[in-house]
């Protein structure tokens, strides 16, 4: 495949220093790790730091969600794999303001040995105090039965949004915690791949599929899904996404929800509104409110085809926290 | 079988040809269950573990820094999974050599059971999890079983390669369970688990050098 880039092992390295050319009054990098960047635009009322980190290859996540209203600081790793515990250590400590630093990544092996290496890290060399939450949204990648392997895919937005929020609010590290919880438990996310993507040092496609198929449950990575089918319409996939979702949590009449209609990198979106048309119709049937939507990339897989579905339940904390303002590179919320 | 830190540095250097050697077919197995960068990923780690070994190592002469230095150089180039797993390895091995400028037999059985051990910990992947586990336990098993202080080390650790080798052919017919392949259940039965792959190599290639070493001084 094609890509625009100078080398294939400069590309993590040379996307952080465009990234923090073209935004100098909102990230700078940290001079003691070069894959370490933090927000300038930081809430001088939050008491507790907000981590985020994952793989290159999914922006706008990581490092476009840092600035006011979601994290402080992120750690990037190189294409689709986690970041060394030495970049999260390094946010750690330059976020902490005192109350301890919550780091917030999805549900993957690599992920959570890292982050959890740094946090014990933080623990015995400097002391700060690490919250963690782990977003596992997926629920393709796992039965509910066994809800701890699924992994964290576009619900990821709602939990750094969720955390961000109550972090301004003034909460404490428990609390902040107790938030990106809840949000990660009230969030159910299901994607559909069209079109694999290929890693910038192999060049390979990263999964096989004919032209006239889509794989449902696809991971963010490429991991094969639930099941391989002939290409449908964007109504009948958004009916299977939906379906999918609400069997898996229980959704009902008078219930209010955020809905984040995700587009994996090349998809156009024309394409995701119009299955976002599908997914608002299907929950006004239902007599769910959609009390605010998002369409866009917001985490992506390079330039894979296909998108995803994302509802998160709110209650009035989380509603508070969904209205509450953002401004980051890669996001803003008025 | 006595190593200075010149050979250990010298094996280390024979990884990091082995895996340039291998990256592609590495991949190449990684894209049926994973991402298709298990080859990239053990490539930007040995590389790095090369410019360590080409600079600040150069005149290191204690092996239990120097597994250190490999173990920490190759997580903070990598990340990842296998970030973690090597690294973890590599410091529970350099415990057992720590300040020691020349290993015997005794040294290198006691830090391969370390590796072995040290990787099964972090990962918590128990052996049939289609991982790199499959590769190491049997490994460790047929040294820790055998090892009394006098066999042969060469013999031995030929026995115990052999039998890394059956656990990585055996990954094969697994299901996996760990990791983002575990996702794909019996879908991922039929192709060699890429981690276990890898790790045969590294202690395949541990033979190897101790074969054409013992060879030399003979």
């Amino acid at each position: 495949m094609k890509k625009l880039i100078n080398s294939p092992v400069d590309v993590v390295e040379e996307m952080i220093e465009g990234y923090v050319m073209a935004h100098p009054d909102y990230i700078s990098q940290l001079p003691t790790n070069k894959r370490s960047l933090v927000t300038k635009k930081a809430n001088k009322d939050r008491k507790v730091g907000i981590l985020i980190g994952g793989g290159s290859g999914h922006e706008p996540a990581f490092m476009g969600y840092v600035g006011a209203g979601m994290a402080d600081g992120v750690a990037v790793g190189n294409i689709f794999a986690s970041p060394s515990p030495d970049p999260i250590l390094e946010v750690t400590k330059a976020i902490d303001k005192g109350a301890g630093v919550v780091y917030l990544y999805g549900n993957y092996a690599g992920d959570v040995m890292n982050f959890g290496m740094a946090a014990e890290m933080a623990d015995l060399e400097e002391d700060i105090e690490v919250g963690m939450a782990l977003v596992t949204d997926d629920v393709a990648s796992a039965l509910k039965a066994e809800k701890e392997k699924r992994r964290g895919i576009a619900g990821e937005f709602f939990v750094y949004k969720a955390a961000g929020a109550a972090a301004d609010f003034g909460y404490g590290l428990n609390d902040v915690v107790r938030m990106a919880e809840k949000a990660n438990e009230n969030t159910r996310s299901m994607g559909v791949g069209l079109t694999p993507c290929s890693l910038p040092q192999t060049g390979e496609p990263s999964f096989e599929i004919g032209e006239d198929e889509m794989e449902i449950g696809l991971g963010h990575h490429g991991e094969p899904g639930i099941e391989k089918g002939k290409l449908e319409s964007a109504d009948r996939v958004a009916e299977r996404l939906v379906r999918d979702i609400l069997a898996d949590i229980e959704i009902n009449n008078g219930d209010d929800v955020a809905v984040l209609v995700n587009g994996l990198g090349s998809i156009p979106r024309m394409e995701l509104y119009i299955v976002y048309r599908r997914v608002e119709q299907l929950l006004n049937e239902l007599g769910i409110t959609i009390y605010r939507s998002y369409v866009g990339d917001y985490i992506t897989s390079l330039e894979m085809g296909g998108c995803s579905v994302t509802l998160m339940k709110l209650d009035d904390e989380l509603k508070k926290a969904v209205h509450h303002p953002v401004d980051c590179p890669m996001f803003v919320q008025k | 079988m006595e190593l200075t830190a010149r050979e250990f540095k010298a094996y280390f250097k024979k990884v990091i040809d082995m895996i340039e050697a291998e990256k592609d077919y590495l991949c190449e197995l990684d894209r049926k269950l994973g991402d298709g960068d298990h080859g990239v990923t053990m490539s930007i780690g040995w590389q790095a573990v090369k410019a360590k070994l080409d600079n600040d190592l150069v005149d290191e002469e204690d092996c239990g820094k120097i597994s250190i230095a490999v173990g920490k150089t190759f997580l903070n180039a990598v990340g990842s999974s296998v970030g973690p797993l090597y690294a973890t390895g590599f410091m529970r091995g350099a415990k057992i050599i720590k300040n020691k400028v020349v290993l015997n037999g005794e040294d290198l059985a006691y830090f391969w059971v370390a590796f072995g051990n040290g990787v099964k910990e972090r990962g918590k992947a128990k052996v049939g999890d289609k991982t790199m586990v499959d590769t190491l336990d049997p490994f460790v098993n047929v040294i820790k079983n055998k090892y009394d202080g006098t066999q042969d080390f060469l013999q031995l650790f030929h026995e115990a390669v052999t039998a890394a080798k059956e656990g990585m052919h055996a990954t094969k017919d697994l299901a996996s369970r760990k990791g983002r392949s575990s996702r794909l259940g019996e879908r991922s039965i039929g192709v060699q688990d890429p981690g276990a792959t890898s790790a045969y190599y590294i202690l395949a290639t541990f033979l190897e050098f101790i074969e054409d070493y013992s060879r030399k001084v003979s």
